[in-house]
């Protein structure tokens, strides 16, 4: 019997595409859904009542949500060509720098984006501590994972398109090869990985996106 | 800290997130040591142990360290196999990690929150933890379980566990009403029966204390608030 699987997706969101390049490393046929989340589709909410964000993954009609959730469920489900590390304490330290990436790292740098001239040194802090923290779990490996991409490099894959956003639109560098070299490199090898590189939202589009995002967020801030 | 073996835990008396990991310990049956740390005043141990958050809990398994409790509770449902915690097929797991992000992120946080702040923030805190109730409720009755994961205490049960004997404290320090048993009859059932537990139950912090610690701690983070507001 064949199995079905759809993907509820946006066309620029990192945590979506997380699951697309999932799927396509393990090969796994599915039929895309894109969301337009100013005008969530009667499917969207019905498979994902709580959150109604995407992505979301439909197998067999059994959605699964969150999507380190959904992560983990397509690597135990089809278990060729494994994402996630073997070893309980390497899978954990996986997941803890997935997290850590989600948590600490998207904020920080989020707050560097939209921060006004006057704060960005002090948000800048923070984005580069963190940005050390990863730097250090790199040492010596090609991917997170090791000489293949894998779970992490999944997770931290919104951060190797944002950085070269975010340093284009603030006219700053942000991740430089003397500072960061491995996470550098990283970026350099990810971007272009086989599978991972196909799937890259257009990036001319990203940049308007974010442009305009920021124009808002520094807009509001600004007193009256 | 020269471990070859050998199972450590460091924490702190009131914390929830410890306490998840001590109930996992001991329903698994797991011998392990207990460090009690002061968190406002840490230990080059936990410092070392915990670089990057610097927070309890953390597990040391064969000297090796793994912090943050949901994280830990998966490292020790994979080493120990006995009394399993996450069930075995890949989509109740996903469903199970689901429900304890919820449960983690919207139910324990948002009482939290509510606890913690005042006026126009407090009100918005209290609605977005009942709405997390009544999601939580729903999802218990749907199950018709006694505990979430079935019959035995499993994953889930474990991170939301700790509104089974904290959330009355934060209601009354934070003067806040979530948890109306007429409102959400599944949650107060399955509340009862977790505490039922013996070894659940066993070795909880005093209300008295609790009670204290936290009328302290919402203080604290309220007049920081307000230092922030005024810089």
């Amino acid at each position: 019997m064949a199995e079905e699987v759809k993907l509820f997706r946006t066309w620029s969101s990192g945590y979506a595409l997380r699951i697309v390049w999932a799927l396509k490393l393990k090969g796994i046929e599915y039929e895309t859904i894109f969301e337009d989340l100013t005008n969530k589709s009667p499917s969207l909410l019905q498979y994902n009542p709580i959150h109604g964000k995407v992505p979301v993954l439909v197998h067999d009609g059994k959605p699964v949500c969150e999507s380190l959730v959904i992560l983990e469920y397509v690597d135990e489900t089809w278990k060729h060509n494994p994402l996630l590390p073997q070893d309980p304490y390497e899978k954990s330290m996986a997941r803890f720098w997935a997290n850590f990436g989600d948590d600490k790292l998207m904020k920080s740098i989020w707050q560097l984006f939209i921060a006004r001239e006057k704060d960005q040194d002090v948000a800048a802090v923070e984005a580069l501590e963190n940005l050390k923290l990863v730097e250090e779990q790199l040492k010596g490996k090609k991917f997170f994972h090791g000489e293949t991409v894998g779970y992490l490099d999944l997770a931290f894959g919104w951060f190797a398109d944002f950085v070269s956003i975010l340093e284009e639109i603030m006219s700053l560098k942000l991740v430089d090869g003397e500072r960061f070299p491995h996470l550098s490199s990283w970026i350099q090898h990810f971007i272009d990985a086989p599978v991972i590189r196909d799937c890259w939202p257009p990036r001319d589009k990203m940049i308007i996106k974010f442009q305009v995002m920021r124009e808002n967020y520094l807009a509001a801030a600004t007193p009256k | 800290m020269e471990e070859t073996g050998g199972v450590k835990l460091l924490g702190f008396w009131v914390s929830p997130f410890a306490q998840r990991v001590k109930w996992a310990l001991k329903l698994k049956g797991v011998q392990y040591e207990y460090i009690e740390e002061d968190i406002y005043n840490k230990s080059p141990l936990l410092s070392k142990l915990n670089p990057v958050y610097g927070m309890v809990p953390v597990l040391v398994h064969n000297g090796k360290p793994i912090s943050e409790s949901i994280i830990i509770l998966e490292y020790i449902d994979e080493v120990w196999k006995q009394a399993p915690l996450l069930p075995q097929d890949p989509y109740e797991r996903a469903q199970a990690r689901f429900w304890a992000k919820f449960a983690e992120e919207k139910v324990r946080q948002s009482v939290w929150e509510a606890m913690c702040s005042s006026g126009e923030e407090k009100q918005k805190a209290v609605k977005s933890a009942v709405e997390a109730f009544e999601e939580f409720e729903k999802e218990l009755k749907r199950r018709g379980t006694k505990f979430f994961g079935g019959e035995t205490i499993g994953f889930v049960d474990i991170v939301a566990g700790c509104i089974s004997y904290q959330l009355a404290v934060h209601e009354e320090v934070g003067s806040i009403k979530i948890l109306d048993s007429s409102r959400f009859p599944a949650i107060s059932e399955w509340i009862k029966n977790f505490l039922n537990h013996p070894l659940i139950n066993e070795g909880l912090p005093q209300k008295d204390q609790m009670f204290a610690y936290f009328s302290k701690r919402s203080k604290e983070i309220a007049s920081r608030k307000m230092s922030h507001k005024t810089a």
